[in-house]
């Protein structure tokens, strides 16, 4: 039997959308968002930037000078709604594929290349941006937003933590597990899971039999579903879950419903394990294209404009290529750099054996 | 001077630890009201409330990793594992993030978390109740690994496992936990540094290197074999990563004779890396090989049988004599 999830055991499940595929602006009850022109011509840049970046990662891979990337092409909606929705003083923690929330969060694009160049595991200061590290371990980083977002409620701060996971994560141990302990310490907290629709090359099905979302209901808070290519409604939606959070009414689960255009990876490869028709269907509700479209039809964005944008990302684009190939390799010794914070004998003997061999070779 | 119980002198440096540093948080399943199933964390919460001493669902990996979200944030959480053979739910969050996290952020974050858990036998225990994994924790970089053997170190060593910055992986040896002695609550003058071993009892034919809950055995052993005219010296490791090597190998060097004894399983156990180190160093001024008596190659057997299974006198005895057959 084949269960199409993503439809549920009954009723059609609601989406959140506040602008359609075709880029026509419409209402919804609970979810409305008022931006200005200024504000949506800033999303759609950061729409377009976060793909050029991505774009340029994937021929870095390409080209030899990454080991691996994981595209996030599809997901910017869900990735820049969500990550501008976030203030100061919240705290994120990503995947590994969200290159669009680092954006929103100032990380340096670069940074985010070091780990998959191999010349480090992570390269910023999470606390610095309010970003935490890429979390390779399905779903581990659920358990540490949520103790996070405990840290918050002892501080008696106004502050929320949004964590992020995908589909294949909710089978997790850690997730339903982080889900329990949010729940029962009412931690404030966002969920936001990005449906992609693929865990690699497993299809939704084997994940669940009810529309993601819905699992919240039983865990004792929220959950809602969101057109994931849909950069209002992600943002709306978001905005909302983490004020609910702030002001002490708990957690929200957020299942952005969207779609992984590219490979899970640049080591893999789709067409093992899907259709081509189901991407074509996909590329009709391109979350960039449609944000255009109402700018353009409504006038809030001129030709002018989507040209510097574009020139802009081409810039952006050269100038990671130029410091990616820039960036040093580690020296040898830093093998032994950072594995713990304070002294540590063995590591130093280690070190210093290792040095005294390297050496051996320099005379 | 205050008659304490390890498992009391570990409450009492708890909290010495939270009156002296306001994010230090314990955490665990039945720590708060009940005080834990051995009682180490007895009157914390009444005392420093419901969010300093947070009762947990009952989940070991849900522990670790909000510990782990919690110290991002600045706190200082000590986990209490109800039993060894608990711990393996938390193992993914201990070894692959709370382990590697520092590394990962080149040294931006900072993991003071401690993770206690009370180890080994000789309690008539159901399965899993008895278990001494500490092998796979010294096998795994980034945590720091101690065992405390007695009321004294109970009391220092748990007080510095929460100053350290490092995650702590604190193994409590259960069966000691009602052994009592004499501190001084009042002074830190007497304090040895939380790695350094220790010479509990000086001999000069065998060296004996414990930790945990066999360091009174051995004392036992040497007490015994003094009767035959041997003098074994006993050896504390108190920590197992990272290893005071200074003290075991000068005491191998002047013994000529090491015996390792652990309750875990010999095969790949702590005591092979012992050999292996008193070997590379020591080599010429060994008598004799580094011989190991611990558990064998079993899973822990039911508890009618443990007295077979964990080591005793006699078998350290046994080891000692085979140690001057070669």
């Amino acid at each position: 039997m084949t269960l199409d999830a993503s439809r549920g055991a009954d009723a059609p499940p609601e989406l959140v959308q506040l602008l359609t595929p075709e880029g026509e602006r419409i209402e919804h009850p609970d979810y409305d968002i008022d931006l200005t022109p200024e504000e949506i011509r800033s999303l759609y840049r950061d729409l377009v930037l976060v793909r050029r970046i991505d774009l340029e990662a994937v021929a870095l891979q390409r080209q030899g000078e990454l080991g691996i990337w994981a595209s996030l092409l599809g997901q910017e909606a869900a990735q820049i709604g969500s990550g501008r929705a976030l203030t100061d003083s919240d705290m994120a923690f990503p995947t590994y594929r969200e290159h669009g929330v680092a954006w929103c969060r100032d990380v340096d694009p670069v940074k985010l290349l070091g780990l998959f160049r191999g010349v480090n595991h992570g390269g910023w200061d999470p606390k610095e941006h309010n970003f935490h590290l890429y979390t390779i371990v399905i779903g581990s980083q659920t358990l540490h937003a949520v103790g996070y977002a405990m840290g918050i409620q002892r501080d008696d701060a106004s502050a929320a933590t949004i964590v992020y996971f995908g589909d294949g994560a909710t089978s997790q141990g850690d997730v339903n597990e982080s889900f329990i302990w949010a729940s029962v310490f009412n931690a404030p907290i966002v969920f936001f899971c990005q449906n992609n629709q693929w865990a690699i090359s497993e299809p939704l099905e084997k994940q669940t039999r009810i529309p993601l979302y819905r699992r919240a209901s039983g865990f004792g808070f929220p959950g809602i579903r969101v057109d994931g290519n849909d950069v209002l409604a992600c943002l709306a939606v978001t905005r909302k879950a983490l004020e609910a959070a702030r002001t002490g009414q708990g957690p929200t689960l957020i299942e952005a419903f969207t779609y992984r255009m590219g490979a899970h990876t640049t080591t893999d490869d789709p067409t093992r394990y899907r259709v081509a028709s189901e991407l074509e269907a996909w590329k009709l509700k391109d979350p960039i294209e449609r944000v255009k479209s109402y700018l353009f039809r409504t006038e809030q964005g001129d030709q002018a404009f989507f040209d510097a944008v574009s020139a802009e990302a081409d810039q952006l684009g050269a100038d990671l290529r130029r410091r990616c190939l820039a960036m040093p390799d580690p020296e040898p010794l830093a093998i032994f750099d950072h594995v713990y914070s304070e002294p540590h004998a063995l590591i130093d003997q280690e070190r210093a054996q290792f040095a005294a061999y390297l050496e051996g070779f320099e005379k | 001077m205050t008659v304490l119980s390890l498992s009391k002198a570990l409450n009492e440096g708890m909290r010495k630890a939270m009156e002296d540093d306001p994010k230090v948080l314990i955490m665990g399943e039945d720590v708060g009201k009940l005080g834990g199933v051995f009682r180490v964390t007895d009157g914390l919460q009444k005392d420093f409330g419901e969010d300093r001493v947070i009762d947990t669902p009952l989940a070991e990996s849900g522990i670790i990793g909000t510990a782990i979200g919690l110290a991002l944030r600045g706190y200082r959480p000590v986990c209490e594992i109800q039993f060894d053979g608990f711990v393996f739910p938390a193992a993914d969050q201990i070894i692959t993030q709370l382990a590697k996290m520092p590394m990962r952020s080149l040294g931006a974050i900072k993991l003071p978390v401690v993770v206690r858990i009370p180890c080994g036998g000789g309690i008539g225990a159901v399965e899993h109740h008895s278990e001494s994994p500490e092998a796979y924790f010294t096998h795994t970089a980034g945590l720091r690994v101690v065992a405390c053997s007695n009321p004294a170190d109970a009391y220092t060593m748990i007080q510095q496992a929460i100053r350290t910055d490092d995650p702590v992986v604190f193994f409590e040896p259960k069966r000691r936990y009602w052994e009592k002695a004499d501190l001084d609550t009042s002074s830190t003058d007497w304090w040895a540094p939380l790695h350094a071993a220790r010479v509990v009892r000086p001999g000069t034919d065998v060296t004996l290197l414990a930790y945990g809950p066999m360091v009174k055995t051995c004392l036992e052993a040497a007490t015994a074999a003094e009767d035959d005219g041997r003098s074994l010296e006993v050896v504390d490791l108190r920590s197992l990563n990272p290893l005071d090597e200074a003290v075991v190998m000068e005491s191998a060097r002047r013994t000529g004779r090491v015996v390792v004894v652990h309750e875990a399983p010999v095969n790949n156990g702590f005591g092979a890396e012992l050999a292996a180190r008193i070997t590379e160093q020591c080599f010429y001024h060994l008598e004799s090989p580094v011989l190991r008596v611990g558990g064998f190659s079993t899973p822990y057997p039911p508890s009618k049988l443990e007295e077979h299974y964990l080591p005793d006198l006699d078998r350290v005895l046994d080891a000692v004599d085979r140690t001057f057959g070669f």
